[in-house]
């Protein structure tokens, strides 16, 4: 069986989780080989638990500035592991730095790159949910490796103990003039929330969220999927929250991936701003809201009750890699 | 010095000239194309360092003819020229290829200092495009940048993703994909807009790019749709009533749905 | 619905089609600026009776004042992209495209058209860039439709003239920097520039309209002000010189309307999709589609007549009579579109959040300045017949 090289997301001291589901999808394709980039000894400390996962060979590509430079050591090193194992596939996470190495990894090698897949079959088509969500396509690469970037989440992570053998690779020195280099990290800033109009997510209140401290839980449901806070003409005059957020007939129209709308009884103002959204989501107490009836998915209950609920829910499934 | 700015024409998504028809769905095949507005954005940004360092600002497109009035729409908010890359053979062209030819019409370009892009386009595609063009011509990436700073043959940059905030610093000539929340673009003005015709828009083709092809034909895809299958209509939404597990059902409803 | 899709349901007739690359970008820049400045604010400016002055010069960043004009910072387009940024602004509202038209039109054109050199480079720049706000002062509170009984004079007083009266219905009157006043003279009409601050010159804004509110009407009041003849427009000759300027603002106007039409339409098609009543949106009942229909067949109607005195305007062969059909007809035609679009609204349709109400109520005003349509049905019905039956 041919290896399929896996990138490690990892920290120095830990693997993410979206490794392990890696490891997992790569079980489909071959022998899963586990690609590990950083400073000295972190391939050392990660092996175990990445050969508890399947990962038969662990490529360490180690040097002391390896952390230091944006995405060009993962590259170089994936290049490498190429050059070494001549694998099925590469098989990164999709996520921003992880689509970026994936992508320019096929740049170099004239490959085929699948972006964003959620599954993966034993003959290497890959299933990607396209426009929104409004399409599934089935893909398969027709020339070259193919390189594969995988949504996290998309795979339920398996163990599968087996003897993992490190190989060294040697990546060459960085160029620093091709690399652009890594001199300060912050965590992301809380309530740093993406334009409304241009959000994939929005997270609405209206005039059940009860106040303006009531707004809390909606700013929290918000910051956990890195959504924005939108309000109901309703809530915008009742004082709630700004004017400038509100989204309906007067206010903003947005279109998200997801709306949720916490307390909105979804006049026909509000529904107007909203309705195209991709998914809707509605929490209210009321099953007589007209906006249930618009909803993908309608709860009817308290917003304080199943709004925090869903916030840590999606907190833990954010954190849990 | 040239700076480079790579922009794209996609669907105007923005709602207000939409109709929800009896399902309650938008029409995206028949709204109008404009320019990418994080795009908008990278394009905002070369003008301002226009502005600064005195450069000329080149804007490179690939599309049908549709693309030439992206390219219209950036000279008209004052850059000074464009290169319109326009070849039935770019049709179905899949990432990597853009990327290459992207990289290509730069290299058309002399002494460029700097290549700016969006970091995302709005129609939802691929990100990596940038990283992609800056791994082909040698550049540094400083890509995701919400903010950006020239100086003295140095380009610094916040990178902002899901992960947090990074601080780049790289040396001239370097790649910057821009996130939309680096600046507000300008309108064009009219007197741009009435410039815009006058100024010169480069049409390139494969053969002129890659004018050492060998006669086999160029590569535009190295990937295949086997199947592509349309969201089922929005059906009768599901509906619970919370007896306390609602929450913890809705966020298993989500990720069902890959929406977190 | 079978076949392709409409594009845009607002422009059924594709009159998009026979516009030029260029005029559909300025009418883009000019609906993607209004829909990011005014139109999240225009409810509450228009129920508070307030005008965004700020946005002037923003309007002349992007050129928008005195747009058809050349020289002078002017971004010279040609009469439709004039027409298309006018509408653009209508759509918002009426009081918008009045500032714009009283800015572009009658002040800056009056001192294009009739002013000496030394007036041009003081004032046109300034007024193109929106630093200074420009009016026009012909009607008076007793002369409307009858400019040529107006009262106000300017006599001589040596080198100097002393001007006494008062304007009434004067768009921009209390912000102005500059008015274009009209006043009798020994040798009939002349016009004036005054300044702001002038000794003897003071302004008053009229307040409970019901209509035009977000913009600002005033009355204009001269008690004994000097001015010296370098204030005269020197080649303005009777009352020749206020009426052509009046046709330029009736070009803006006939194409403006389209705009509040639009807006309403737009309004009344998404509401009538969306409102529920006996099981199905309202937009699936005969009634409310014949409604729809018949609006919007006068819309295209009107839009095509627009585009059409546009091109004659563009080649320099348009003639009054023409501008009074266009203004006479598209007002009459957008205010019937404003109110039958707050029928399909019903009592949402009296709310500010919505357009129509707000659009027919401005249109009230519209349909009555720069002639009104007993003027313009005379104007017509002379060209017809040869016969004037003014008076």
């Amino acid at each position: 069986m041919p290896d399929v090289l896996v990138l490690v997301d990892q920290d120095g001291e830990r693997v993410h989780k979206s490794t392990y589901e890696l490891l997992t999808a790569a079980r489909r394709l071959g022998e899963p080989a586990a690609v590990v980039v950083g400073t000295p000894g972190t391939a050392a400390r990660l092996e175990a638990s990445l050969a508890r996962h399947g990962a038969r060979s662990v490529y360490a590509a180690e040097s002391a500035e390896a952390d230091e430079f944006l995405a060009t050591p993962a590259v170089d090193a994936l290049e490498l592991a190429v050059g070494e194992a001549s694998p099925a596939a590469v098989l990164v996470s999709a996520t921003t730095d992880g689509k970026e190495v994936a992508g320019r990894l096929a740049a170099r090698l004239d490959a085929g790159l699948l972006i964003d897949a959620v599954d993966v079959d034993s003959s290497g088509v890959v299933t990607q949910v396209v426009f929104g969500g409004s399409y599934t396509v089935r893909s398969q690469v027709t020339h070259g490796m193919p390189v594969i970037t995988v949504r996290p989440g998309s795979f339920e992570a398996e163990e599968c103990p087996v003897r993992a053998e490190e190989k060294k690779l040697t990546p060459p020195p960085v160029a620093a003039a091709a690399c652009a280099r890594i001199t300060a990290r912050r965590r992301a800033i809380a309530g740093d929330r993406p334009e409304l109009t241009e959000a994939t997510v929005v997270v609405s209140g209206g005039r059940g969220v009860g106040g303006a401290e009531g707004f809390r839980v909606v700013e929290e449901l918000a910051d956990a999927l890195g959504g924005a806070v939108g309000a109901s003409r309703a809530a915008v005059d009742a004082g709630y929250y700004p004017h400038r957020f509100q989204v309906g007939q007067t206010g903003k129209s947005v279109s998200p991936q997801l709306y949720i709308a916490l307390g909105i009884s979804g006049a026909i103002q509000h529904l107007a701003g909203m309705q195209t959204s991709k998914t809707i989501v509605a929490v209210n107490k009321d099953p007589e809201a007209p906006i249930l009836d618009l909803a993908d998915y309608g709860v009817v209950g308290d917003l304080f009750a199943v709004a925090p609920e869903v916030t840590r829910g999606v907190a833990a499934r954010r954190t849990g890699g | 010095m040239n700076i480079v700015v790579l922009v794209k024409q996609v669907p105007d998504t923005s709602a207000e000239r939409t109709l929800a028809g009896a399902d309650h769905t938008l029409d995206r095949e028949s709204a109008d194309l404009v320019l990418d507005e994080i795009d908008e954005r990278a394009a905002e940004e070369a003008l301002t360092l226009k502005e600064d360092l005195g450069a000329e600002v080149t804007v490179v497109s690939m599309g049908p003819d549709a693309a030439l009035e992206a390219i219209r729409k950036v000279l008209a908010m004052g850059a000074d020229r464009g290169i319109h890359i326009c070849d039935d053979g770019l049709r179905g062209a899949d990432v990597v290829t853009t990327a290459r030819v992207l990289a290509a019409a730069v290299r058309t370009v002399a002494d460029v200092g700097l290549v700016l892009a969006g970091n995302a386009t709005t129609d939802g595609q691929a990100s990596a495009v940038p990283a992609m063009v800056a791994d082909l011509l040698g550049l540094p990436q400083l890509t995701h940048a919400r903010e950006l700073n020239v100086d003295a043959g140095r380009v610094r940059a916040e990178r902002e993703t899901e992960h947090g905030e990074t601080t780049l610093d790289a040396p001239l000539p370097a790649l910057v994909s821009v996130t939309e929340k680096i600046n507000e673009p300008r309108y064009p003005s009219f007197k741009g807009i009435m410039a815009a015709k006058k100024k010169p828009v480069e049409t390139v083709g494969l053969d002129d790019l890659f004018p050492d092809a060998d006669g086999t034909g160029f590569r535009t895809t190295r990937t295949r749709v086997v199947e592509a299958v349309p969201r089922p209509a929005r059906v009768a939404g599901m509906r619970v009533t919370d007896d306390g597990s609602a929450g913890r059902r809705l966020v298993d409803h989500l990720i069902a749905q890959k929406l977190v | 619905m079978s076949g392709t899709p409409l594009k845009d349901p607002l422009d059924l007739l594709d009159i998009a089609s026979v516009l030029t690359g260029e005029e559909r970008e300025i009418q883009a820049t000019v609906a993607k600026f209004l829909a990011d400045r005014v139109r999240p604010h225009i409810g509450e400016w228009f129920e508070n009776a307030h005008f965004a002055r700020e946005l002037a010069p923003e309007l002349g960043k992007l050129g928008v004042l005195g747009m058809h004009l050349e020289g002078y910072g002017c971004a010279g387009t040609n009469a439709v992209s004039y027409g298309l940024a006018c509408l653009e602004l209508e759509a918002a509202d009426s009081g918008f495209r009045s500032f714009v038209s009283v800015q572009g039109s009658l002040s800056m054109f009056s001192i294009w058209k009739w002013g000496s050199q030394e007036q041009k480079q003081e004032w046109l720049p300034r007024l193109a860039a929106g630093e200074a706000i420009g009016c026009f002062g012909l009607t008076e509170p007793d002369f409307g439709s009858n400019p040529s009984g107006m009262r106000t004079k300017a006599v001589r007083d040596g080198d100097d003239w002393i001007l006494n009266g008062s304007k009434m219905w004067i768009t921009n009157g209390g912000i102005a920097d500059v008015a274009t006043v009209w006043a009798q003279t020994e040798d009939g009409v002349r016009g004036f520039l005054v300044p702001r601050g002038t000794p003897g010159f003071t302004t008053q804004d009229i307040k409970q309209k019901m209509s035009l509110r977000a913009s600002i009407t005033s009355e204009l009041y001269f008690d004994q002000v000097r001015l010296p003849d370098s204030a005269r427009l020197p080649l303005a000759e009777g009352l020749r010189g206020p009426l052509s300027c009046l046709n330029e603002a009736r070009f803006g106007i006939l194409f403006g309307v389209l705009g509040a039409a639009r807006d309403s339409l737009q309004a009344a098609i998404g509401y009538a999709d969306s409102r529920v009543q006996f099981g199905k949106p309202i937009s699936a009942f005969q009634l409310t589609q014949k409604k729809l229909t018949d609006m919007t067949v006068s819309l295209g109607g009107a839009a095509l007549l627009a585009v059409h005195l546009g091109r004659l305007k563009d080649q320099h062969r348009i003639r009054p009579e023409q501008i009074s059909v266009g203004k006479l007809n598209n007002v009459r035609e957008a205010i019937a579109i404003a109110r039958e679009c707050r029928t399909v609204l019903g009592a949402n349709g009296v709310s500010l959040e919505y357009s129509p109400l707000r659009h027919a109520n401005n249109l009230e005003s519209v349909r009555t300045y720069e002639g009104t349509d007993e003027m313009h049905t005379l104007v017509v019905g002379q060209a017809i017949t040869g016969y004037p039956a003014f008076r």
